[in-house]
Protein backbone atom coordinates (compact mmCIF):
# COMPACT_ATOMS: atom_id res chain seq x y z
CA UNK A 1 0.00 0.00 0.00
CA UNK A 2 1.69 3.26 -0.67
CA UNK A 3 0.08 7.18 -1.39
CA UNK A 4 -1.78 8.35 -4.03
CA UNK A 5 0.32 10.97 -5.62
CA UNK A 6 0.07 14.80 -4.06
CA UNK A 7 -1.91 17.43 -5.42
CA UNK A 8 -0.62 20.85 -4.82
CA UNK A 9 -2.09 22.50 -1.67
CA UNK A 10 -5.16 24.46 -1.84
CA UNK A 11 -4.50 28.18 -1.17
CA UNK A 12 -7.05 29.95 1.44
CA UNK A 13 -9.07 31.46 -1.60
CA UNK A 14 -8.75 28.16 -3.46
CA UNK A 15 -10.73 26.29 0.03
CA UNK A 16 -13.14 29.22 0.76
CA UNK A 17 -14.42 29.02 -3.09
CA UNK A 18 -14.52 25.61 -3.23
CA UNK A 19 -16.54 25.31 0.43
CA UNK A 20 -18.75 28.38 -0.65
CA UNK A 21 -19.53 26.19 -4.02
CA UNK A 22 -20.46 23.25 -2.20
CA UNK A 23 -22.68 24.82 -0.01
CA UNK A 24 -24.71 25.71 -3.10
CA UNK A 25 -24.31 22.31 -5.28
CA UNK A 26 -27.01 20.58 -3.68
CA UNK A 27 -29.21 22.29 -5.77
CA UNK A 28 -28.80 20.34 -8.63
CA UNK A 29 -29.86 17.46 -6.87
CA UNK A 30 -32.90 19.21 -6.30
CA UNK A 31 -33.25 20.40 -9.98
CA UNK A 32 -32.84 16.78 -11.44
CA UNK A 33 -35.55 15.71 -8.41
CA UNK A 34 -38.08 17.88 -10.09
CA UNK A 35 -37.04 16.68 -13.80
CA UNK A 36 -37.69 13.42 -12.83
CA UNK A 37 -40.87 13.78 -10.95
CA UNK A 38 -42.07 16.54 -14.02
CA UNK A 39 -41.61 13.92 -16.45
CA UNK A 40 -43.40 11.49 -14.59
CA UNK A 41 -46.99 10.99 -14.83
CA UNK A 42 -49.25 12.60 -11.79
CA UNK A 43 -49.91 9.10 -10.46
CA UNK A 44 -46.57 8.35 -9.33
CA UNK A 45 -45.80 12.22 -8.56
CA UNK A 46 -45.27 11.77 -4.67
CA UNK A 47 -43.28 8.33 -5.31
CA UNK A 48 -40.89 10.23 -7.60
CA UNK A 49 -40.09 12.97 -5.36
CA UNK A 50 -40.02 10.85 -1.93
CA UNK A 51 -37.38 8.21 -4.49
CA UNK A 52 -35.04 10.51 -5.13
CA UNK A 53 -34.88 11.67 -1.65
CA UNK A 54 -34.67 8.22 -0.60
CA UNK A 55 -32.34 7.50 -3.04
CA UNK A 56 -29.83 10.82 -2.77
CA UNK A 57 -29.76 9.51 1.50
CA UNK A 58 -28.94 6.01 0.94
CA UNK A 59 -25.95 6.68 -1.11
CA UNK A 60 -24.75 9.36 0.89
CA UNK A 61 -24.96 7.34 4.25
CA UNK A 62 -23.24 4.03 2.67
CA UNK A 63 -20.93 6.22 1.06
CA UNK A 64 -19.96 7.93 4.39
CA UNK A 65 -19.89 4.27 6.05
CA UNK A 66 -17.76 2.70 3.67
CA UNK A 67 -17.57 4.34 -0.10
CA UNK A 68 -15.06 7.04 0.55
CA UNK A 69 -13.12 4.15 2.00
CA UNK A 70 -12.49 3.06 -1.87
CA UNK A 71 -12.75 6.88 -2.96
CA UNK A 72 -9.94 8.39 -0.91
CA UNK A 73 -8.55 11.23 -1.60
CA UNK A 74 -4.84 12.49 -3.81
CA UNK A 75 -2.32 12.16 -1.36
CA UNK A 76 -4.00 9.99 1.15
CA UNK A 77 -3.21 5.77 1.44
CA UNK A 78 -4.16 3.93 -1.36
CA UNK A 79 -3.88 0.30 -3.17
CA UNK A 80 -1.22 0.09 -6.12
CA UNK A 81 -0.14 -2.68 -8.38
CA UNK A 82 2.51 -2.20 -10.39
CA UNK A 83 2.54 -3.57 -13.76
CA UNK A 84 5.50 -3.42 -16.33
CA UNK A 85 7.20 -1.01 -13.91
CA UNK A 86 4.25 1.36 -13.97
CA UNK A 87 2.12 1.91 -10.44
CA UNK A 88 -1.69 1.11 -11.14
CA UNK A 89 -3.39 3.06 -8.27
CA UNK A 90 -6.80 1.27 -8.41
CA UNK A 91 -8.10 1.37 -5.24
CA UNK A 92 -8.05 3.98 -2.11
CA UNK A 93 -7.20 2.86 1.59
CA UNK A 94 -9.12 5.42 3.65
CA UNK A 95 -10.78 4.78 7.21
CA UNK A 96 -14.77 4.11 7.21
CA UNK A 97 -17.12 6.73 8.61
CA UNK A 98 -15.06 9.38 7.82
CA UNK A 99 -12.20 8.74 10.48
CA UNK A 100 -9.16 10.78 10.16
CA UNK A 101 -10.69 13.45 8.54
CA UNK A 102 -9.97 17.14 10.18
CA UNK A 103 -12.78 19.26 9.20
CA UNK A 104 -10.13 22.06 8.82
CA UNK A 105 -10.86 22.84 4.94
CA UNK A 106 -8.10 20.61 3.65
CA UNK A 107 -8.56 18.70 0.32
CA UNK A 108 -9.32 15.59 1.75
CA UNK A 109 -12.39 16.93 3.95
CA UNK A 110 -13.87 18.85 0.78
CA UNK A 111 -13.13 15.86 -1.23
CA UNK A 112 -15.57 14.22 0.99
CA UNK A 113 -17.80 17.01 1.06
CA UNK A 114 -18.34 16.69 -3.02
CA UNK A 115 -18.01 13.17 -2.96
CA UNK A 116 -21.45 12.93 -0.89
CA UNK A 117 -22.85 15.45 -2.81
CA UNK A 118 -22.09 13.67 -6.14
CA UNK A 119 -23.18 10.44 -4.94
CA UNK A 120 -26.31 11.62 -4.12
CA UNK A 121 -26.63 13.39 -7.39
CA UNK A 122 -25.83 10.15 -9.36
CA UNK A 123 -27.83 8.08 -7.85
CA UNK A 124 -31.06 10.00 -8.88
CA UNK A 125 -30.20 9.19 -12.53
CA UNK A 126 -31.53 6.05 -12.63
CA UNK A 127 -34.93 7.42 -10.99
CA UNK A 128 -35.69 9.44 -14.06
CA UNK A 129 -35.34 6.06 -16.29
CA UNK A 130 -37.37 3.57 -14.15
CA UNK A 131 -39.52 5.41 -12.37
CA UNK A 132 -43.87 4.49 -12.66
CA UNK A 133 -42.36 0.72 -12.07
CA UNK A 134 -39.78 1.11 -9.85
CA UNK A 135 -39.87 -0.44 -6.33
CA UNK A 136 -38.82 2.16 -3.84
CA UNK A 137 -37.07 -0.59 -1.57
CA UNK A 138 -35.32 -1.48 -4.98
CA UNK A 139 -34.84 2.27 -5.49
CA UNK A 140 -33.03 2.37 -2.05
CA UNK A 141 -31.26 -1.02 -2.36
CA UNK A 142 -29.81 -0.31 -5.77
CA UNK A 143 -28.70 3.34 -4.56
CA UNK A 144 -27.15 2.16 -1.48
CA UNK A 145 -25.21 -0.87 -3.60
CA UNK A 146 -23.99 2.18 -5.99
CA UNK A 147 -22.83 4.11 -3.60
CA UNK A 148 -20.43 1.35 -1.86
CA UNK A 149 -19.16 -0.06 -5.33
CA UNK A 150 -19.70 1.21 -8.59
CA UNK A 151 -19.14 4.97 -8.04
CA UNK A 152 -16.39 5.13 -4.88
CA UNK A 153 -14.09 2.56 -7.70
CA UNK A 154 -14.70 5.19 -10.43
CA UNK A 155 -14.09 7.99 -8.13
CA UNK A 156 -10.68 7.14 -7.20
CA UNK A 157 -9.43 6.52 -10.84
CA UNK A 158 -10.60 9.74 -11.68
CA UNK A 159 -10.73 11.93 -8.87
CA UNK A 160 -9.21 10.45 -6.34
CA UNK A 161 -5.54 10.22 -7.69
CA UNK A 162 -6.02 7.26 -9.21
CA UNK A 163 -4.71 5.52 -12.56
CA UNK A 164 -7.10 7.34 -15.08
CA UNK A 165 -6.07 10.78 -13.45
CA UNK A 166 -2.03 9.26 -13.91
CA UNK A 167 -2.41 8.52 -17.27
CA UNK A 168 -0.68 11.57 -18.05
CA UNK A 169 2.10 11.08 -16.01
CA UNK A 170 2.69 7.28 -16.33
CA UNK A 171 1.96 6.59 -20.05
CA UNK A 172 2.61 10.38 -21.47
CA UNK A 173 -1.10 11.02 -22.01
CA UNK A 174 -1.35 14.91 -21.91
CA UNK A 175 -3.24 15.45 -18.67
CA UNK A 176 -4.44 12.45 -17.87
CA UNK A 177 -8.76 11.73 -17.66
CA UNK A 178 -10.12 14.93 -17.36
CA UNK A 179 -13.37 15.25 -15.54
CA UNK A 180 -13.65 18.82 -13.95
CA UNK A 181 -17.26 18.65 -13.61
CA UNK A 182 -17.86 15.04 -12.89
CA UNK A 183 -19.29 14.21 -16.10
CA UNK A 184 -17.93 11.00 -16.13
CA UNK A 185 -18.15 9.80 -12.52
CA UNK A 186 -21.82 11.16 -12.02
CA UNK A 187 -23.57 11.74 -15.34
CA UNK A 188 -21.80 8.64 -17.37
CA UNK A 189 -21.70 6.11 -14.54
CA UNK A 190 -25.62 7.00 -13.41
CA UNK A 191 -26.66 7.16 -17.19
CA UNK A 192 -25.29 3.83 -17.69
CA UNK A 193 -26.82 2.23 -14.44
CA UNK A 194 -30.21 3.73 -15.70
CA UNK A 195 -29.80 1.89 -18.76
CA UNK A 196 -29.24 -1.24 -17.03
CA UNK A 197 -32.19 -0.49 -14.48
CA UNK A 198 -34.55 0.17 -17.84
CA UNK A 199 -32.93 -3.61 -19.13
CA UNK A 200 -33.91 -4.83 -15.89
CA UNK A 201 -37.07 -3.39 -15.58
CA UNK A 202 -38.82 -3.67 -18.94
CA UNK A 203 -41.02 -0.76 -20.22
CA UNK A 204 -44.48 0.57 -18.56
CA UNK A 205 -47.39 -1.18 -19.64
CA UNK A 206 -48.88 0.02 -22.36
CA UNK A 207 -45.88 1.76 -23.82
CA UNK A 208 -45.17 -0.08 -26.56
CA UNK A 209 -48.42 -1.58 -28.99
CA UNK A 210 -48.34 -5.20 -30.64
CA UNK A 211 -46.96 -3.90 -33.72
CA UNK A 212 -43.60 -2.57 -31.16
CA UNK A 213 -45.25 1.39 -31.90
CA UNK A 214 -44.51 3.56 -28.70
CA UNK A 215 -47.46 5.07 -26.70
CA UNK A 216 -46.72 8.60 -25.77
CA UNK A 217 -47.45 8.84 -22.70
CA UNK A 218 -46.20 12.78 -21.88
CA UNK A 219 -45.16 13.96 -18.05
CA UNK A 220 -48.00 15.72 -15.88
CA UNK A 221 -46.00 18.82 -15.14
CA UNK A 222 -43.73 20.40 -17.92
CA UNK A 223 -43.67 23.42 -15.44
CA UNK A 224 -41.84 21.51 -12.80
CA UNK A 225 -39.68 20.24 -15.55
CA UNK A 226 -38.13 23.53 -16.69
CA UNK A 227 -38.49 25.19 -13.01
CA UNK A 228 -36.08 21.98 -12.19
CA UNK A 229 -33.72 22.81 -15.27
CA UNK A 230 -33.10 26.71 -13.83
CA UNK A 231 -32.55 25.49 -10.12
CA UNK A 232 -30.55 22.19 -11.93
CA UNK A 233 -27.86 24.95 -13.41
CA UNK A 234 -27.45 26.81 -9.96
CA UNK A 235 -26.01 23.88 -8.48
CA UNK A 236 -24.46 22.84 -11.72
CA UNK A 237 -22.19 25.65 -12.20
CA UNK A 238 -21.07 25.26 -8.21
CA UNK A 239 -20.24 21.90 -8.46
CA UNK A 240 -18.43 22.25 -11.79
CA UNK A 241 -16.52 25.16 -9.79
CA UNK A 242 -15.84 22.59 -6.59
CA UNK A 243 -14.81 20.30 -9.00
CA UNK A 244 -12.66 21.80 -10.76
CA UNK A 245 -10.38 23.68 -8.31
CA UNK A 246 -10.15 20.38 -6.03
CA UNK A 247 -8.99 17.88 -8.73
CA UNK A 248 -8.33 19.88 -11.86
CA UNK A 249 -5.79 22.97 -10.71
CA UNK A 250 -8.17 25.58 -11.84
CA UNK A 251 -7.27 28.96 -10.33
CA UNK A 252 -9.72 30.45 -8.37
CA UNK A 253 -11.87 32.73 -9.47
CA UNK A 254 -11.64 30.94 -12.84
CA UNK A 255 -15.30 32.45 -14.31
CA UNK A 256 -14.69 30.42 -17.55
CA UNK A 257 -16.44 27.33 -15.43
CA UNK A 258 -19.63 29.30 -15.03
CA UNK A 259 -19.56 30.87 -18.40
CA UNK A 260 -18.83 27.54 -20.36
CA UNK A 261 -21.38 25.16 -18.69
CA UNK A 262 -24.34 28.40 -19.07
CA UNK A 263 -23.60 28.39 -22.90
CA UNK A 264 -23.39 25.03 -23.38
CA UNK A 265 -26.46 24.85 -21.57
CA UNK A 266 -28.02 26.95 -23.52
CA UNK A 267 -27.25 26.22 -26.65
CA UNK A 268 -28.05 22.45 -26.17
CA UNK A 269 -31.51 23.71 -25.44
CA UNK A 270 -31.77 25.36 -28.21
CA UNK A 271 -30.36 22.91 -30.57
CA UNK A 272 -32.61 20.68 -29.17
CA UNK A 273 -36.05 22.98 -29.55
CA UNK A 274 -34.71 23.27 -33.45
CA UNK A 275 -34.58 20.07 -34.16
CA UNK A 276 -37.72 18.79 -32.48
CA UNK A 277 -39.55 21.80 -34.39
CA UNK A 278 -37.90 20.29 -37.95
CA UNK A 279 -38.87 16.50 -37.24
CA UNK A 280 -41.68 16.96 -35.84
CA UNK A 281 -43.47 19.96 -37.03
CA UNK A 282 -43.36 21.90 -32.87
CA UNK A 283 -40.84 22.68 -30.81
CA UNK A 284 -41.10 19.41 -27.98
CA UNK A 285 -41.07 21.21 -24.20
CA UNK A 286 -39.75 17.93 -22.83
CA UNK A 287 -37.33 17.54 -25.12
CA UNK A 288 -35.64 21.28 -24.93
CA UNK A 289 -35.54 20.38 -21.31
CA UNK A 290 -33.69 17.54 -22.00
CA UNK A 291 -31.32 18.92 -24.11
CA UNK A 292 -30.57 21.92 -21.29
CA UNK A 293 -29.44 19.34 -18.93
CA UNK A 294 -27.23 17.04 -21.39
CA UNK A 295 -25.45 20.36 -22.28
CA UNK A 296 -25.08 20.87 -18.70
CA UNK A 297 -23.76 17.58 -18.65
CA UNK A 298 -21.90 17.88 -21.27
CA UNK A 299 -19.89 21.12 -20.70
CA UNK A 300 -19.18 19.73 -17.26
CA UNK A 301 -16.38 17.71 -18.22
CA UNK A 302 -14.01 20.42 -19.43
CA UNK A 303 -15.75 23.28 -17.96
CA UNK A 304 -12.44 24.99 -16.97
CA UNK A 305 -10.37 24.42 -20.20
CA UNK A 306 -12.80 24.86 -23.25
CA UNK A 307 -12.51 28.27 -24.72
CA UNK A 308 -16.08 29.66 -24.81
CA UNK A 309 -17.04 28.90 -28.85
CA UNK A 310 -15.82 25.66 -27.93
CA UNK A 311 -18.27 25.11 -24.94
CA UNK A 312 -21.16 26.72 -27.59
CA UNK A 313 -20.17 23.72 -30.19
CA UNK A 314 -20.44 21.10 -27.02
CA UNK A 315 -23.50 22.34 -26.29
CA UNK A 316 -25.00 22.04 -29.89
CA UNK A 317 -23.67 18.61 -30.26
CA UNK A 318 -24.94 17.17 -27.20
CA UNK A 319 -28.74 19.17 -27.92
CA UNK A 320 -28.87 17.24 -31.30
CA UNK A 321 -27.57 14.23 -29.66
CA UNK A 322 -30.10 14.18 -26.91
CA UNK A 323 -32.89 15.12 -29.31
CA UNK A 324 -31.94 11.96 -31.54
CA UNK A 325 -31.14 10.16 -29.26
CA UNK A 326 -34.52 9.70 -26.89
CA UNK A 327 -36.28 8.91 -30.43
CA UNK A 328 -33.38 5.70 -31.29
CA UNK A 329 -34.04 4.69 -27.87
CA UNK A 330 -37.62 4.90 -27.67
CA UNK A 331 -38.61 3.91 -30.94
CA UNK A 332 -35.99 1.57 -32.58
CA UNK A 333 -34.61 0.29 -29.35
CA UNK A 334 -37.61 -0.27 -27.43
CA UNK A 335 -36.17 1.18 -24.49
CA UNK A 336 -38.47 3.01 -22.25
CA UNK A 337 -36.82 6.06 -20.49
CA UNK A 338 -39.46 8.69 -19.55
CA UNK A 339 -36.85 10.84 -18.26
CA UNK A 340 -34.49 10.91 -21.10
CA UNK A 341 -31.84 10.06 -18.11
CA UNK A 342 -29.96 7.34 -20.87
CA UNK A 343 -29.80 9.99 -23.44
CA UNK A 344 -29.11 13.25 -21.32
CA UNK A 345 -26.34 11.62 -18.86
CA UNK A 346 -24.99 8.76 -20.63
CA UNK A 347 -25.18 10.35 -23.96
CA UNK A 348 -23.81 13.66 -24.04
CA UNK A 349 -22.14 12.80 -21.11
CA UNK A 350 -19.27 10.44 -23.38
CA UNK A 351 -19.61 13.09 -25.94
CA UNK A 352 -18.94 16.06 -23.26
CA UNK A 353 -15.65 13.62 -22.31
CA UNK A 354 -14.81 13.03 -25.84
CA UNK A 355 -15.21 17.32 -26.27
CA UNK A 356 -13.24 17.60 -23.47
CA UNK A 357 -10.13 16.31 -24.89
CA UNK A 358 -10.49 17.32 -28.61
CA UNK A 359 -11.67 20.98 -28.12
CA UNK A 360 -10.28 22.16 -24.71
CA UNK A 361 -6.74 23.83 -23.94
CA UNK A 362 -5.25 20.68 -23.06
CA UNK A 363 -1.93 18.92 -23.76
CA UNK A 364 -1.75 16.84 -26.53
CA UNK A 365 -2.32 12.97 -25.88
CA UNK A 366 -5.55 14.01 -23.39
CA UNK A 367 -8.02 13.16 -25.86
CA UNK A 368 -6.81 9.43 -25.93
CA UNK A 369 -6.66 9.82 -22.17
CA UNK A 370 -10.27 10.66 -22.67
CA UNK A 371 -11.08 7.67 -25.08
CA UNK A 372 -9.21 5.39 -22.19
CA UNK A 373 -11.82 6.85 -19.52
CA UNK A 374 -14.76 6.28 -22.15
CA UNK A 375 -13.80 2.65 -22.56
CA UNK A 376 -13.39 2.04 -18.53
CA UNK A 377 -16.84 3.54 -18.56
CA UNK A 378 -18.99 1.35 -20.83
CA UNK A 379 -16.53 -1.68 -20.50
CA UNK A 380 -16.03 -1.68 -15.79
CA UNK A 381 -18.66 0.37 -14.69
CA UNK A 382 -21.67 -0.64 -17.13
CA UNK A 383 -20.96 -4.29 -17.01
CA UNK A 384 -20.26 -3.64 -13.10
CA UNK A 385 -23.65 -1.91 -12.36
CA UNK A 386 -25.69 -3.80 -14.64
CA UNK A 387 -24.17 -7.51 -12.92
CA UNK A 388 -24.93 -6.03 -9.09
CA UNK A 389 -28.44 -4.56 -10.40
CA UNK A 390 -29.65 -8.10 -11.89
CA UNK A 391 -28.58 -10.19 -8.95
CA UNK A 392 -29.97 -7.31 -6.48
CA UNK A 393 -32.92 -7.99 -8.63
CA UNK A 394 -32.81 -11.41 -7.41
CA UNK A 395 -33.37 -11.25 -3.79
CA UNK A 396 -35.14 -7.43 -3.60
CA UNK A 397 -37.40 -7.80 -6.78
CA UNK A 398 -37.32 -4.43 -8.94
CA UNK A 399 -40.62 -4.79 -11.08
CA UNK A 400 -44.01 -3.06 -8.92
CA UNK A 401 -47.06 -5.76 -9.47
CA UNK A 402 -49.41 -5.06 -12.64
CA UNK A 403 -52.09 -3.84 -10.22
CA UNK A 404 -49.80 -1.66 -8.52
CA UNK A 405 -48.58 -0.16 -11.98
CA UNK A 406 -52.59 0.34 -12.74
CA UNK A 407 -53.45 2.09 -9.85
CA UNK A 408 -49.65 4.11 -9.71
CA UNK A 409 -46.97 4.16 -7.28
CA UNK A 410 -48.04 6.29 -4.84
CA UNK A 411 -51.39 5.10 -3.99
CA UNK A 412 -50.01 1.32 -4.24
CA UNK A 413 -46.19 2.22 -2.09
CA UNK A 414 -47.12 4.97 -0.35
CA UNK A 415 -51.13 5.11 0.09
CA UNK A 416 -51.80 8.60 -0.75
CA UNK A 417 -51.35 10.59 -4.15
CA UNK A 418 -49.67 13.48 -4.87
CA UNK A 419 -52.73 15.87 -5.60
CA UNK A 420 -55.67 14.25 -3.37
CA UNK A 421 -57.85 17.05 -4.79
CA UNK A 422 -57.82 16.10 -8.14
CA UNK A 423 -59.21 13.11 -10.63
CA UNK A 424 -55.60 12.02 -11.77
CA UNK A 425 -56.41 8.70 -13.71
CA UNK A 426 -58.34 9.69 -16.60
CA UNK A 427 -57.29 6.77 -18.62
CA UNK A 428 -59.58 4.68 -15.82
CA UNK A 429 -62.79 6.49 -16.74
CA UNK A 430 -62.44 7.18 -20.86
CA UNK A 431 -64.81 4.05 -22.98
CA UNK A 432 -62.16 1.40 -24.59
CA UNK B 1 -27.06 -12.72 -26.53
CA UNK B 2 -26.67 -10.13 -24.32
CA UNK B 3 -24.64 -11.54 -21.84
CA UNK B 4 -22.49 -11.50 -24.75
CA UNK B 5 -22.91 -8.40 -25.85
CA UNK B 6 -21.32 -8.07 -22.02
CA UNK B 7 -18.62 -9.69 -22.56
CA UNK B 8 -17.34 -7.88 -26.02
CA UNK B 9 -17.66 -4.41 -23.72
CA UNK B 10 -15.43 -6.00 -21.08
CA UNK B 11 -12.94 -8.27 -23.71
CA UNK B 12 -12.49 -4.06 -25.38
CA UNK B 13 -11.90 -2.22 -22.22
CA UNK B 14 -8.76 -5.03 -21.75
CA UNK B 15 -7.57 -4.92 -24.70
CA UNK B 16 -7.53 -1.19 -23.68
CA UNK B 17 -5.52 -1.78 -20.78
CA UNK B 18 -2.98 -4.41 -22.92
CA UNK B 19 -2.21 -1.76 -25.27
CA UNK B 20 -1.20 0.65 -22.31
CA UNK B 21 0.42 -1.83 -20.65
CA UNK B 22 2.44 -3.24 -23.85
CA UNK B 23 2.46 -1.12 -26.34
CA UNK B 24 5.27 1.79 -26.18
CA UNK B 25 5.01 4.04 -29.16
CA UNK B 26 2.41 5.72 -29.50
CA UNK B 27 0.55 4.89 -32.67
CA UNK B 28 0.64 1.58 -31.70
CA UNK B 29 -0.74 2.46 -28.30
CA UNK B 30 -3.04 4.69 -29.81
CA UNK B 31 -4.36 2.57 -32.55
CA UNK B 32 -5.48 -0.53 -30.11
CA UNK B 33 -6.83 2.14 -28.22
CA UNK B 34 -9.18 2.58 -30.39
CA UNK B 35 -9.56 -0.77 -31.66
CA UNK B 36 -10.73 -1.93 -28.32
CA UNK B 37 -13.71 1.21 -28.64
CA UNK B 38 -14.53 -0.23 -31.36
CA UNK B 39 -15.07 -3.75 -29.80
CA UNK B 40 -16.75 -2.13 -26.82
CA UNK B 41 -19.51 -0.63 -29.61
CA UNK B 42 -19.62 -4.00 -30.98
CA UNK B 43 -20.52 -5.25 -27.85
CA UNK B 44 -23.13 -2.66 -27.20
CA UNK B 45 -24.51 -2.91 -30.26
CA UNK B 46 -25.14 -6.81 -29.61
CA UNK B 47 -26.29 -6.10 -25.97
CA UNK B 48 -28.82 -3.32 -27.48
CA UNK B 49 -30.16 -5.57 -30.32
CA UNK B 50 -30.38 -8.39 -27.79
CA UNK B 51 -33.05 -6.33 -25.60
CA UNK B 52 -35.16 -6.03 -28.92
CA UNK B 53 -37.93 -8.45 -28.26
CA UNK B 54 -38.81 -10.63 -31.36
CA UNK B 55 -41.90 -8.74 -33.25
CA UNK B 56 -43.00 -12.06 -34.86
CA UNK B 57 -43.41 -13.53 -31.31
CA UNK B 58 -46.09 -10.45 -30.55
Amino acid sequence: MTNSPLLPALSDLQTTLAAAALLIAPLAVAGLALINTGLGRSRTAAHGMMSSVCAAAAAALVYFVLGRCWHGSPGEPARVLTIAGKPWDWLGAASPFFAGLNPDGSRAFLTAWIGLIAVAFAALIPIGAGGERWRLNSICASSAVFGTVVFPIFAHWSWGGGWLAQLGANFGLGAGFTDAGGTGLIHVTGGLTALAVVWLLGPRRGKYGHDGMPMAIPGHAVVLVFFGCLVASAGWVALNAAGAILFAGAAPGRALIGVDTMLGACSAALTAAVVTRTRYGRPDASLTANGFVGGLVATSAGCAFLPPAAAVLTGIVAGALVALSVELLELRLEIDDPGGSVSVHAVAGIWGLLAAGLLGRVAPGTEIAQAVGIATLLGFVFPLTWGVNALLNRFVPMRVSREGERQGMDLFELGAGAYPDFVTHADDYMQR
Amino acid sequence: MKITGVLLLVTGWLLVLCALIMLAAPAARNAFVLAGIGVEALGLTLAVRAHLPERADR
